[in-house]
């Protein structure tokens, strides 16, 4: 082996074969965490915060991880945020391509949300996946829909959704305290709920939320905001009281 | 160097269990509405139980993104032999189709385990039960999914199939009547949630007879 030619050693050395990308496993880089949305009496109420990740750092913390598309839906997403920004991009061409028929149809959120599973099913068949999660959400026709997709292709639409610790945390409070025809106010309440349990026991998480909202009129998405957190617990002023000698 | 490994696996168990019995002139179809991941219950909500042709129903659990792909794929194929065929694929079609659709990915499963269940050309109950890859077989009653190894045995113990080795063969369909069978299936459901964790919320039922399609709903322990 001494004696050999020198191989380079580094792992990124790779042939390229004729006719294709090298896949690459996928690790992802800059993140974002939880997204909860429910829908409410005029439409879809969703939440996440403004937070993009790089591994344990809190890197960026003005990034928007809700955003309309075309005139029904929001869409919301966890998880790799230039993989977000990628889906951002084929949405941009489906709505626009939807708008150049100029039929005076446009896709609803089913639609939308139909198409974003095939893109994500299709990329998990060629083992080269979007890392996110995403909700989708929108009323058109009157008629409310809200749906989730992970990387993998697995979807499904309920009357509350969220992603990644949301999962964990804020869908049993959801559970327990969504209603059918739940009002704007309340909604917004039940939504700070979850956001504020999720910034207390996620690691990940930022005190700077997003809330958006989608009605019939069109979307909305309110300026950002921090959430009050109370800390003043006698155990958190005095830590030791309990254990002589610590510190 | 080693080969790097993929840290993320393109399958997931979305949980469920699905059965399915055949009788002398119609067919019950039942599987529970849980979709869950790992501990986590997705929702509560969601319909495992598909019908693709006026005469064949599938029921399917396992990876839910696989089974939604599996389904259309299944659904275009329908519509493209309505077009062709003038006619409705017949149960016994549907069964064959589906095993070559599954072994088609042999080396890429679609990780879905199917009951598919129907009637005959004559009229007759039929059930297809099969594997990941397409292995299948008409039998007179199926369970699938997570809860199957605490159904099964039930069904075999109430519902006494003759052994497909004796001759002259003798029909797999049970003699029990249409409401004997719903409510059976209730009970066997009612029992795989006490112990199966992924098996729960709501049972969906949907029957087939010579007067069309049934769909019937019972509550189960949300726990």
């Amino acid at each position: 082996m001494e004696f050999a030619p020198k191989q380079d050693q580094s792992e990124n050395t790779v042939s390229i074969p004729v006719g294709g990308p090298i896949q690459r496993t996928q690790y992802p880089y800059v993140t974002g965490t939880s997204v909860v949305a429910i829908k409410y009496k005029d439409g879809i109420l969703m939440a996440a915060d403004m937070g993009g990740s790089y591994g344990s750092t809190l890197r960026y913390k003005s990034v928007e991880r809700i955003k309309p598309i075309g005139k029904h839906s929001l869409l919301g997403g966890s998880g790799e945020i230039s993989d977000f920004q990628e889906i951002l991009r084929y949405l941009d061409e489906l709505i626009l391509n939807d708008n150049m028929w100029d039929d005076g149809n446009s896709l609803g959120p089913k639609e939308v949300h139909s198409y974003l599973t095939r893109v994500m099913y299709n990329r998990r068949n060629k083992f080269d996946p979007l890392w996110n999660s995403l909700v989708l959400g929108g009323v058109k026709k009157g008629q409310k829909y809200l749906g989730m997709v992970t990387m993998i292709g697995v979807n499904f639409e309920d009357n509350h959704v969220a992603t990644g610790f949301g999962n964990h945390l804020a869908r049993p409070i959801l559970r327990d305290e969504w209603h059918e025809d739940i009002s704007f106010e309340d909604g917004v309440k039940l939504l700070e709920k979850c956001m504020r349990v999720l910034l207390y026991r996620d690691r990940s998480a930022v005190n700077k939320i997003q809330i958006s909202k989608l009605t019939e009129e069109g979307a909305t998405s309110f300026p950002p905001y921090s959430l009050k957190t109370y800390w003043g617990f006698s155990s958190f002023h005095n830590p030791t009281v309990g254990a002589e000698g610590s510190w | 160097m080693t080969k790097e490994h993929a840290n993320w696996s393109p399958y997931d168990n979305n949980g469920g269990s699905c059965v399915a019995i055949a009788g002398a002139d119609y067919c019950v179809v039942a599987a529970d509405t849980r979709m869950s991941t790992g501990y986590n219950v997705l929702t509560r909500d969601y319909s495992k139980i598909c019908k693709l042709a006026d005469k064949a129903v599938l029921a399917s659990s396992g990876f839910q993104a696989d089974i939604k792909a599996l389904q259309k794929h299944l659904a275009a194929r329908h519509l493209i032999y309505q077009h062709q065929h003038n006619k409705q694929m017949s149960c016994p079609a549907v069964a064959q189709l589906l095993s070559n659709t599954l072994y088609y990915k042999r080396f890429f499963p679609y990780y879905a385990f199917n009951v598919l269940s129907g009637l005959d050309s004559e009229g007759k109950g039929c059930v297809f039960t099969y594997d990941a890859v397409g292995s299948y077989e008409r039998v007179g009653y199926s369970a699938q999914g997570s809860g199957s190894t605490l159904i099964m045995p039930f069904l075999d113990n109430q519902l006494k199939s003759p052994s497909p080795l004796l001759l002259p063969a003798q029909d797999a369909v049970t003699p029990l009547s249409e409401s004997e069978a719903i409510d059976l299936v209730k009970t066997v459901f009612a029992s795989a949630t006490e112990r199966d964790i992924y098996t729960g919320d709501r049972l969906e039922v949907v029957v087939l007879n010579a007067d069309g399609i049934r769909r019937e709903y019972m509550e189960l322990r949300k726990d």
